[in-house]
């Protein structure tokens, strides 16, 4: 029962506000970037609502499961693991062996949703961006989890989140170290393609291809993809500051320090994706196979060395 | 690997205009291109047939909402040429000044537009951002934003005021900064030379052999611009330089018309301090018979417009030939090969404008293509040779 409401309230409904009012600031902050006036505190949530009020149109030919289904999966698992992080943070001393296995795994499903979401839906346009979204998804998916690694190293190769957590209590954020600097480093741009926003927007480019495996979803399905990436605009960072900075601590002070560890990490997501042009699928998979990935072997390495 | 046919058009996000591209690609890859314009044929060759001269002046205007200018600038100069007469030298440099602020203007919209299309939304913005100081400069010597209603016959319909000149000027000076800092923040960024530079290359062979013009043409180092080659307007009074790059992939392009931004606030720097006094209309009455042809250099490239006149106050035939019409070809050799991402800058990078170029096309209502460009091009080819086969010239 216990579990139920934390998957509620935590994993769901806290994941969801901060996860739109994080959009809210995201649009309007680009948009005061691009003199423009930005939109209304609730436009975030008013567009999911609206959204959700409109007829789900399946197109011709669609395997009815597969298409409704894609979505609905990517949302259930950012709820999971957002429920595994936030119980992390809070009781650091409740996680159990190997969440952060798990942590990683149901981080990589929403980009599968929406690959599985794109080819179910029988549109070219879709398919090339699924397509283009499975590329990125092999591209960046290994320097993200060998970034990921270096806390686990310095933790005393513990898989635990909350002992990666409590070790950081101890001996300082893991960023703290040449190793995890470079690691937080290698996670940030990662994070960037994982939320397919500029210069990683590949799969949904708008000029290209009219927002890629999204083009056929309209009403509630959008809704739940829209929701979806709203979470994960909170997940992602909020996973980085568990790996690298220290978590977020609900005491006090702490949670000020928190709130600021997340509003920096949104402040980047924000500038990358004002400041950049879209990449080339091709030259993407070039710069996370090339740099990236060395920089994060390289982490590793140091992680393993001591540093 | 098995060939998809992906649709750009008639409505896409791409671009604002209903225009059909049709891409043959392999995976990403594009294999073949087949552009149809046609969506939005106005008849406007035939409406002007239907007004007197001066009223033609005020419908070509509407041919294209950003070479506003270029259209009446180039029909006038027909005109003249029918009548052979000069313009004052007042008339001649105002329309300089509108012609160029129109330059300015348009080729920002493309900046702001080439960034859209590279997903870097903010240079959209900045770039229409100071496209708007240049309206504001534009609204205040002509009374309008864009469609200026400056050109007529013989001269200008207006004058501009002595006392507007410092404030232009003042303006112009202070758009500089803003415009250096966004040559920097596009020119120098390095993913921007990672999707623009060698993109899309157009050889200069390839340049002159579609007959490329404008900025197109000046990117892979064909030196073309009506300006220098055949001055008008006050071009021949002023000094400025042609921008001609050697490259000929987008990010030529991109230098080529930012270049040519700075060249335009120069010309219009130097037009409105050195402004000559006098009358601005040649006082046209009426157009004697005969033909002839008004040639200018658009932002596009060049706009070509030949007139008709029998004497009466109405247009026998009048002739539009848009820049973007010879500019579209190059397509076939810039697009083919490159991958869907590059393709959409690429169709881009010409700065195209369908509205200009519109074609007839006739379709059934069910949406069968009855008639197109193609069968116009065969039936323009076949009364050629029946013309040619009259006159005893085989």
């Amino acid at each position: 029962m216990i579990h139920l409401i934390y998957l509620l309230v935590f994993g769901f409904l806290l994941t969801t506000c901060i996860g739109l009012a994080a959009s809210w600031i995201d649009r309007k902050v680009t948009a005061r970037i691009q003199y423009r006036v930005g939109p209304p505190l609730l436009q975030p949530l008013l567009d999911i609502v609206k959204l959700l009020g409109k007829e789900t149109v399946l197109p011709s030919g669609v395997s009815r499961v597969t298409f409704l289904a894609a979505p609905m999966i990517g949302l259930a698992s950012v709820m999971v693991v957002s429920t595994v992080l936030w119980v992390n943070s809070l009781y650091p001393s409740q996680g159990f062996v190997g969440d952060w296995i798990v942590a990683l795994y149901l981080l990589a499903i929403p980009s599968l949703s929406v690959i599985l979401g794109g080819f179910a839906s029988r549109n070219p346009l879709a398919g090339l961006g699924a397509s283009r979204e499975m590329k990125l998804v092999l591209a960046y998916e290994l320097p993200f989890v060998l970034a990921a690694l270096v806390p686990v190293i310095e933790a005393d190769c513990s898989i635990r989140l909350g002992d990666i957590l409590n070790f950081q209590r101890a001996n300082g954020a893991t960023a703290t170290s040449p190793a995890g600097a470079l690691a937080l480093l290698v996670a940030i741009v990662c994070m960037q393609a994982k939320l397919a926003l500029v210069p990683f927007d590949i799969p949904e480019a708008e000029t290209e291809i009219l927002c890629g495996p999204l083009v056929e979803y309209g009403g509630p399905p959008l809704a739940i993809y829209r929701l979806m990436k709203d979470m994960l605009l909170f997940i992602l960072p909020f996973f980085l500051i568990i790996l690298f900075l220290g978590g977020v601590r609900c005491d006090g002070v702490h949670l000020f320090w928190g709130v600021l560890k997340y509003v920096g990490l949104l402040a980047l997501i924000t500038v990358g994706r004002n400041t950049n042009p879209r990449l080339r699928i091709d030259q993407a998979l070039k710069f996370f196979w090339g740099p990236v990935t060395f920089i994060s072997i390289g982490a590793v390495l140091l992680a393993a060395w001591g540093h | 690997m098995k060939e998809t046919i992906i649709p750009i058009g008639p409505y896409h996000p791409l671009q604002e205009e209903p225009e059909f591209f049709t891409l043959t690609v392999e995976g990403e890859r594009v294999v073949d291109i087949d552009v149809r314009v046609g969506y939005n044929h106005r008849g406007i060759e035939k409406l002007s047939e239907m007004k007197t001269f001066d009223q033609s002046t005020f419908v070509i205007e509407r041919i294209c909402g950003i070479c506003s200018t270029s259209h009446p600038f180039a029909y006038t100069r027909a005109l003249e040429d029918i009548i052979s007469m000069g313009v004052p030298r007042r008339a001649r440099y105002i329309r300089t000044i509108i012609a160029e602020g129109e330059r300015i203007h348009s080729h920002l919209l493309w900046l702001g537009l080439a960034g859209h299309f590279l997903g870097y939304k903010t240079v959209y913005m900045w770039a229409w951002k100071l496209r708007e100081e240049i309206l504001d400069v534009m609204e205040m010597l002509s009374g309008n934003r864009n469609n200026y209603a400056m050109f007529k016959p013989g001269g200008v319909r207006r004058d501009i005021k002595a006392a507007d000149l410092p404030v232009a000027l003042g303006k112009l000076d202070s758009i500089i900064p803003t415009l250096e800092m966004l040559r920097k923040a596009v020119l120098e960024d390095p993913v921007l030379h990672a999707r623009t530079q060698g993109i899309g290359v157009l050889s200069k062979q390839d340049a002159i052999d579609f007959s490329a013009l404008g900025p197109t043409a000046r990117a892979s180092g064909v030196a073309r611009d009506v300006r220098k080659d055949c001055p008008y307007g006050a071009y021949d009074e002023v000094e400025w330089d042609m921008i001609v790059t050697a490259n000929g992939d987008v990010f030529d392009k991109l230098v080529v018309r930012i270049g040519e931004v700075f060249e335009s606030v120069r010309i219009m720097k130097a037009c409105l301090l050195n402004l000559p006094r006098g009358e601005i209309d040649a006082g046209i009455a009426d157009i004697p018979p005969g033909e002839g042809i008004g040639h200018i250099e658009a932002p596009r490239g060049e706009t070509f417009h030949y007139v008709r006149s029998d004497g009466t106050n109405r247009p026998v035939r009048h002739k539009v030939r848009a820049p973007t019409f010879m500019n579209l070809p190059t397509f076939k050799t810039t697009v083919k090969g490159a991958t869907l991402s590059d393709a959409t800058i690429i169709l881009a990078a010409i700065d195209p404008c369908y509205c200009c170029t519109e074609r007839m096309a006739v379709r059934d209502p069910e949406g069968r293509t009855l008639g197109d460009g193609y069968d116009l091009i065969r039936l323009s080819q076949e009364k050629t040779a029946r013309i040619k086969r009259k006159m005893g010239n085989k």
